[in-house]
């Protein structure tokens, strides 16, 4: 217990072990969003996160709690709006994502008594991981790991052909629903590592080293929670050495890597 | 009389104002190989959706019989290159055990590709690996939408003599779109020529009979369709050809627009 508790109570550590729980979910999460090309909609439920932490600050809930909510909200709405056509599917994002970004930095500019570090929230923050934040990463991630496993064989499925899943009896519309619930939960226990503009980046850039190397989508997903796993722990020791911004250390590491793994696979292939 | 695997009835379906399927009646029962042919945009690919369930009907019944179990081939597997594949994993997926798998691969004579990555498959390849997947569920019923797209001419033809063996194995009911007319008329029970409605229907040998048939059939696929023009009283203006108008068989009393 005495280690533990050693651990818990330095906050280089929390962190650490936080970036850790999270890239344990943002590996298989990450491998969804490229295979489904869900890029731009992860931008979109990341930058709503702030509109989350406002709302929160507004209403007087728990941080964590409105983030979740705020996202499962706006992804309701994305997929009830995208069904409409009358704008295309970009369009609407970017109308959503900025619109929410924006209507979290006002209302939060109309609150002067409540001190939020902007930085943090839109960088991350080494400092700002607490025991509770920990539980809330750890609890958010076995959920979502048990879900996806739960889930594996029809979400990967209707990723590979919508139709033939339907056809097969897989209930496709359901399953998207899930998929966008757990990505809200990922955003919302993501945030305070990486911050809110760069979430995206860790989900994509693991999972897209990954693909360098992986045979099949198994594969992939574990490769990539490898590859989040050095990038989070690399990223965040240069935050602690280099004294620079944790969200922006940890994608920068991811990039390298990449860069590394498609560089190696090149000169492997001549 | 057998029960019908699948039934419409006086089905529609509407994407606006515009019908895209009209008050189609059709019923596929075991043993059945029923084709769809008909112009781009005819609705062709709709009309299978409504019928695996995919697409709702505005209005009128699809009847499936319970515990129907369909094999759908679609027209593409066009899979993301990030997701990588191989040819087992995807079989797999479907629920089978990796017995079925081989032997449904083996049946659609690709059983040498169970280790290949699926991002390179050639069409032909393709089509084969869906059609085995669809085996692999041991279907009641088949349904292919343009199963010969992207292969090649003798392909083609092994690749409708397979359907219609496996049809005789399965005991199972075919729906397929098809173009190539020629391989239908040998493959096929009854063809459906759909044009948003249908515009006729009937049995190949009726029109096989007539060897002014097979010259109008080898020059011009746009005239092809007027093949069926024994239940044709109308002109197909949409095409650029006008079908000779022959006595009434029912079908339409109409002009197309």
């Amino acid at each position: 217990m005495t280690i533990l508790d050693s651990v818990l109570g330095d906050f280089f550590w929390r962190a650490m072990l936080g970036g850790l729980g999270v890239a344990l979910v943002a590996g298989p999460l990450g491998c969804f969003v490229v295979w489904r090309r869900l890029a731009y909609f992860g931008d979109t439920l990341a930058h709503s996160a702030l509109l989350g932490i406002a709302l929160s600050f507004l209403i007087s809930v728990p941080l964590n709690l409105g983030v979740v909510i705020t996202c499962v909200l706006i992804a309701l709405a994305l997929v009830l709006l995208s069904r409409t056509r009358t704008l295309a599917s970009d369009t609407l994002l970017g109308i959503l994502a900025h619109s929410a970004l924006a209507i979290g930095l006002v209302t939060l500019s109309f609150m002067p008594d409540v001190r939020v570090d902007l930085t943090g929230l839109l960088f991350g923050d080494l400092l700002a991981m607490t025991r509770q934040d920990l539980l809330w990463i750890y609890g958010g991630a076995a959920f979502v790991l048990g879900l996806l496993a739960l889930l594996w064989r029809g979400l990967l499925m209707s990723t590979i052909h919508e139709e033939l899943a339907r056809v097969e009896g897989i209930p496709v519309e359901r399953l998207r629903l899930a998929l966008m619930l757990m990505f809200s939960l990922v955003i919302a226990v993501a945030m305070k590592i990486v911050g809110v503009l760069l979430i995206t980046a860790l989900l994509i850039i693991p999972a897209a080293t990954a693909r360098r190397l992986a045979h099949n989508p198994e594969h992939m997903t574990v490769l990539a929670v490898g590859f989040g796993v050095l990038a989070v722990s690399g990223g965040l020791t240069l935050s602690w050495h280099l004294d620079t911004p944790a969200g922006p250390s940890v994608v920068v590491t991811a990039f390298l890597i990449f860069l590394l793994v498609y560089g190696g696979a090149r000169q492997s292939r001549l | 009389m057998t029960e019908a695997l699948v039934q419409l009835d006086q089905v529609t379906v509407a994407f606006g104002d515009r019908p895209v399927v009209d008050q189609v009646n059709l019923s596929v029962s075991r043993g059945d190989i029923l084709t769809i042919i008909g112009p781009n945009g005819a609705g062709k690919t709709t009309l299978i959706k409504t019928i695996l369930g995919i697409q709702r009907a505005t209005s009128g019944q699809v009847s499936v019989a319970s515990g129907l179990v369909i094999g759908y081939v679609p027209q593409h597997l066009t899979l993301e290159p990030t997701l990588p594949l191989s040819v087992r994993r995807f079989m797999l997926l479907s629920g089978r055990g990796l017995a079925d798998c081989r032997a449904a691969l083996a049946r659609t004579g690709v059983a040498h590709l169970l280790d290949a990555s699926v991002h390179h498959l050639s069409g032909g390849e393709k089509q084969r690996l869906l059609l085995a997947r669809a085996l692999a569920r041991k279907p009641d019923l088949l349904v292919l939408d343009e199963p010969a797209q992207g292969v090649d001419l003798n392909g083609q033809a092994s690749l409708y003599d397979l359907i219609r063996e496996l049809r005789e194995e399965l005991n199972c009911g075919v729906i397929m779109i098809s173009h190539d007319l020629h391989l239908v008329m040998a493959a096929t029970d009854r063809v459906i020529c759909l044009n948003q409605h249908i515009c006729c229907s009937g049995f190949p040998e009726d029109i096989s009979k007539d060897p002014a048939f097979v010259e109008t059939f080898g020059h011009q696929v746009a005239e092809s369709l007027a093949v069926y023009h024994h239940h044709h009283n109308h002109r197909h203006d949409l095409h650029g050809d006008v079908v000779p108008t022959a006595e009434a068989h029912g079908g339409c009393n109409h002009d197309h627009p």
